[in-house]
């Protein structure tokens, strides 16, 4: 291939690396510090750097949905999301869902619809289920399997997250429409 | 065996709500009084939140790919890249200059698969033979997960290859390359598998083993119709969320080892006899493991290696597998071919059944096809022949309801083959001759009239019923499975000065709700809510607890639990009665009070009043009181099963091939359930696994190299919540009359009858059998295109 003309270059990113370099995230609500070479993904950040475990990797490779986090009130996962493309983003992990001891709507009602069983796809799934339900109070069954549909659950705990998701959207669009 | 401390007791017998009466049991005289029905109980039976979700819901709960310890490295395999060869030489010096790394290790000897009888037969090497594409021969601890996996690609091997062969067919004949160059055994590990001792082999043909009863040339003489059919289904892998993963901390005074696993003791002892240490100076904690459906026992290769790491590298090693290896390396479901023929006379008795079947589990022996064939149904002339047959595969593992969810597929498709040349309805056949004296007999045919009611069965329209190209139809199957109790199993109910109830169980929760039902049973005897029970689990120093598999936690543990906390709570009552004015045995434990017959006080206020000092309380299982048929290696067989009858609705694209599977009934039964929520949970679940097996999943390994090409989750299939059908749920509670609990496990069962449901409706949808799994477009076209019984295409 080659170029008729003059063509400018277009302005190129700053070069960082392959160095670890300081960054600043903002993770549930809070300005954090972290040293991370470029290759780091955020899922590595959460777990290794700052301890939140609650973020699981069930495949490395975005295909499983275990590592959903929120990004900026998106939902993304955090296993193919470099950490130095979400600086000064809002992020928030299973661990930033509950306000203090009070659990998200969802949260209650995994718990009592059984929503779980090995637990470990359920924090993930629980932001999905979260965002649609901050999102859309009326969604419908069809809404649901959508929203969830990139999550695996080897356990098939499915039917029940069904219900639960419903359940704590019922649960927020009834207190939503007290509210008026 | 008689005891002298046993007496004989009326205990109920049978299915609450069908019919009960009271049978005759001899019973030790310690044992607490049978508990009636579970609508007369507080606790026990009804639907309770597991103790643990919070914990799940939140993200605190920490699995072993959580913990992280002072120093902690990371470990990765050296994996080989063949699938067949010698090593003539390993060189490492690269990786271990490689920045990060703390140690590496070479394997002197390969877990999982099945050994040379004669180690003679194969000339002495310094390293072991490499038999599949994938198997692990090092590992690497390195400050990062990043730098291990640099270092590991700087091992440089030199292989001497071997020819190889995948496929079954192809290992079956008889100038196929060998996996093993004499026969083999395969060893049972601590936490179960293995195979049949000292069976013959040739070339890669290892057995048969038999079972034989009656004249089965006599019974197809006498038979006046006789079905005949071969059934091949695939290898499915395990696919836990949390991969199989060890870390090990090394000291020189003890080895602490955080395991996901399904049996904590078997991880300790496989340890102890691996590294020749001292079981009192291993401790294994399981604090949550993230699904295991059968693979996850002992250490593994991967545990073998963090222990050796950590003990060079003087440092904690987590050691995770990361998804290909775990597809490839720790377990399948093996893949099968099974000629299945079947006589019947013309009232459907069946007059013989002859199986020869042919199961692959790649290096690992164990590949069978269950028990159903000789034990689901009444029939005196029975004869089954399997083989193993090794390939360049990775190793089969259990996998919930092994053996048996293959058998079912083909045997409940011969059932409905007889029904349907017959013209007798399924359930009527099924009425005819699931007739043995078991406990899971009488259940299936409780279960096979509720479940056919609820679900509409009358419905059911004639074969290929629709015109059009899109063909709905129905069908049902049976599951069968063993009730199992583990030989070992003790826990401790401790009762604290304030009031705070403890119990003890080395026993893990894969996701089941172990930890939950635990606490259960125990509050009951206490009259106290579930979540006030401080149930403590998934630790080698508690009491023996059993293993998460072949689904006996629940039959295992909760009797030892009661019997514990029922002897706690007359020790204790001791000290109450004097508070309430009266005696010990008129003391009642109910809604978080004690109770005598003039007062009553809250349950912590009257320990603390009576000044308790700590109540400690040990139990055994005690044996069913009917005794077992059997005993194999650490587990007891009842001479009762369990099971269940499931019903499917599926949808069949004729044009395209796409199964669509749209409703599932699954009608079951475990003893007395303990938790129906997480029972109904646990069936969800194996319904979804069955539904996902019979649609979609297959491990496709490559011919010429012996790669998996799809050891990942986005290439290998497994339903989603897109593909999930709408799921009914009935639990029968079937009282047996055995143990202070009368509790039995559903995990299997619940797996076991899907993919032969889907497939019975599949032949009602379109007149076509579809006799290879899974029902891909490819095979379900290929099904619809063979003629059928009359030459029709």
């Amino acid at each position: 291939m080659s170029y008729a003309g003059k063509i400018e270059p277009p302005t190129a990113p700053s070069l960082v690396g392959p160095e670890p370099l300081e960054i600043d995230l903002d993770v549930n609500g809070q300005r954090v510090a972290v040293k991370v070479d470029p290759a780091t993904t955020l899922v590595e950040v959460l777990r290794n750097t700052l301890g939140l475990t609650g973020t699981k990797i069930g495949c490395d490779r975005g295909a499983c949905s275990a590592c959903s986090v929120w990004l900026d009130g998106d939902v993304i996962a955090s296993c193919m999301t470099f950490a130095l493309d979400v600086r000064g983003r809002k992020i928030v992990t299973i661990e930033g869902l509950s306000k203090g001891d009070r659990l998200h709507p969802v949260q209650e009602a995994f718990i009592e619809h059984d929503a779980l069983q090995c637990g470990f796809c359920t924090p993930g799934m629980i932001m999905s289920c979260a965002r649609l339900v901050e999102r859309n109070p009326q969604c419908t069954l069809d809404e649901v399997r959508q929203a969830v549909s990139g999550h695996l659950c080897r356990c098939g705990t499915y039917p029940n997250v069904f219900k639960a998701t419903l359940a704590a959207a019922a649960s927020v669009s009834g207190s939503k429409e007290a509210q008026k | 065996m008689s005891d002298p401390a046993s007496s004989d007791r009326s205990v109920q017998y049978g299915i609450v709500g069908d019919a009960l009466r009271d049978v005759v049991r001899k019973v030790p005289q310690d044992e607490p009084p049978p508990w009636p029905a579970n609508d007369q109980l507080a606790v026990v039976g009804k639907p309770t939140p597991r103790l643990d979700a919070r914990q799940k819901v939140t993200g605190q709960a920490l699995y072993t790919f959580d913990v992280q310890l002072d120093g902690m490295l990371f470990g990765c395999t050296v994996s080989s890249t063949v699938a067949h060869a010698r090593i003539r030489s390993i060189d490492t010096s690269k990786a271990e200059r490689h920045p990060g790394v703390r140690a590496v290790h070479i394997l002197d000897r390969v877990l999982m698969t099945a050994s040379l009888r004669d180690p003679g037969d194969e000339a002495k090497q310094r390293y072991p033979t490499v038999r599949y594409l994938g198997q692990p021969i090092a590992g690497i601890a390195a400050t990062s997960a990043r730098a291990a996996r640099e270092a590991a690609s700087l091992v440089q091997i030199e292989y001497e290859p071997l020819p190889h062969v995948v496929s079954l067919e192809e290992a079956r004949q008889p100038d196929a390359p060998m996996i093993f160059p004499g026969p083999t055994e395969q060893p049972a590990t601590a936490g179960g598998g293995g195979a049949q001792k000292g069976l013959d082999q040739k070339g890669n043909l290892r057995g048969p083993a038999t079972n034989t009863r009656g004249n089965v040339d006599q019974g197809f003489a006498d038979a006046e119709v006789v079905v005949e059919r071969e059934y091949r289904t695939q290898v499915q892998t395990h696919v836990p969320m949390e991969t199989h993963g060890i870390v090990a901390d090394w000291r020189d005074d003890e080895l602490t080892l955080y395991a996901s696993t399904q049996f904590t003791l078997s991880v300790r002892d496989e340890a102890v006899e691996i590294f020749g240490l001292d079981p009192a100076k291993v401790r294994v904690l399981s604090e949550f493991t993230g699904g295991g459906f059968g693979a996850k026992y002992g250490i593994g290769n991967y545990g073998a290696l963090a222990i050796h790491l950590s003990r060079k590298a003087r440092a904690p090693v987590r050691f995770m597998l990361d998804r290909r290896e775990e597809h490839v390396t720790v377990g399948n479901r093996p893949a099968t071919v099974q000629q299945l023929k079947i006589g019947a006379k013309r009232d459907g008795t069946l007059t013989a059944v002859r199986l020869r079947s042919f199961g692959t589990g790649g290096v690992a022996a164990g590949a069978g096809v269950g028990s159903c064939h000789s034990t689901l149904y009444a029939c005196s002339n029975v004869s089954t022949e399997h083989y193993d047959v090794f390939t360049n595969a990775g190793p089969a593992a259990a996998f919930r309801g092994p053996g048996q969810v293959q058998g079912i597929f083909a045997l409940e498709q011969a059932i409905d083959e007889i029904a349907d040349k017959l013209g007798i309805d399924p359930i009527e056949l099924r009425d005819r001759i699931d007739t043995r004296d078991v406990d899971d007999s009488k259940a299936r045919k409780v279960e096979r009239h509720r479940g056919a009611q609820r679900f509409g069965w009358e419905k059911r329209r004639p074969t290929n019923a629709d015109a059009g190209p899109i063909k709905r139809g129905v069908g049902m199957a049976q599951s069968q499975w063993y009730y199992i109790v583990h030989k070992d199993t003790e826990c401790e109910v401790r009762v604290l000065g304030d009031g705070t109830v403890q119990a003890f169980s080395s026993a893990q929760d894969i996701g089941t709700g172990t930890r939950t039902v635990f606490a259960q049973v125990i509050a009951e005897e206490f009259g106290l809510r579930t979540e006030e029970i401080d149930a403590r689990i998934g630790d080698s120093r508690y009491p023996a607890g059993p293993p998460s598999g072949g689904s006996r936690v629940t039959s295992s543990l909760t009797p030892a639990a009661r019997n514990a906390a029922y002897r706690a709570a007359q020790e204790l009552a001791k000290h109450i009665a004097p508070l309430l004015g009266c005696k010990p045995g008129e003391v009642v434990f109910s809604g978080g009070k004690v109770e005598g017959p003039t007062r009553s006080m809250g349950f912590r206020e009257a320990i603390r009043e009576a000044r308790i000092d700590t109540i400690v309380q040990r139990s055994r299982r005690v044996p069913d009181y009917e005794g077992y048929a059997r005993t194999a290696g650490d587990f007891q067989l009842s001479r009762h099963g369990i099971g269940g009858v499931q019903f499917a609705q599926i949808s069949v694209d004729t044009e395209t091939g796409v199964v669509k599977v749209e409703r599932v009934l699954a009608v079951h039964d475990c003893g007395r359930p303990i938790n129906p929520q997480l029972v109904e949970s646990q069936i969800y679940g194996g319904v979804i696994q069955g539904v996902s097996y019979a649609l979609y999943e297959e491990r496709h390994l490559d011919g010429a190299s012996g790669v998996q090409l799809n050891a990942n989750i986005d290439q290998y299939k497994i339903v989603g919540s897109r593909e999930t059908p709408a799921i009914e749920v009935h639990l029968i509670e079937q009282l047996g009359g055995q143990s202070s609990t009368d509790a039995r496990g559903v995990a299997e069962p619940a797996n076991v009858a899907t993919a032969a449901a889907i497939a019975n409706a599949f032949f009602n949808a379109t007149g076509k059998r579809i006799l290879t799994l899974p029902l891909t477009p490819a095979n379900v076209l290929a099904a619809l295109r063979a003629p059928d019984e009359r030459g029709n295409a």
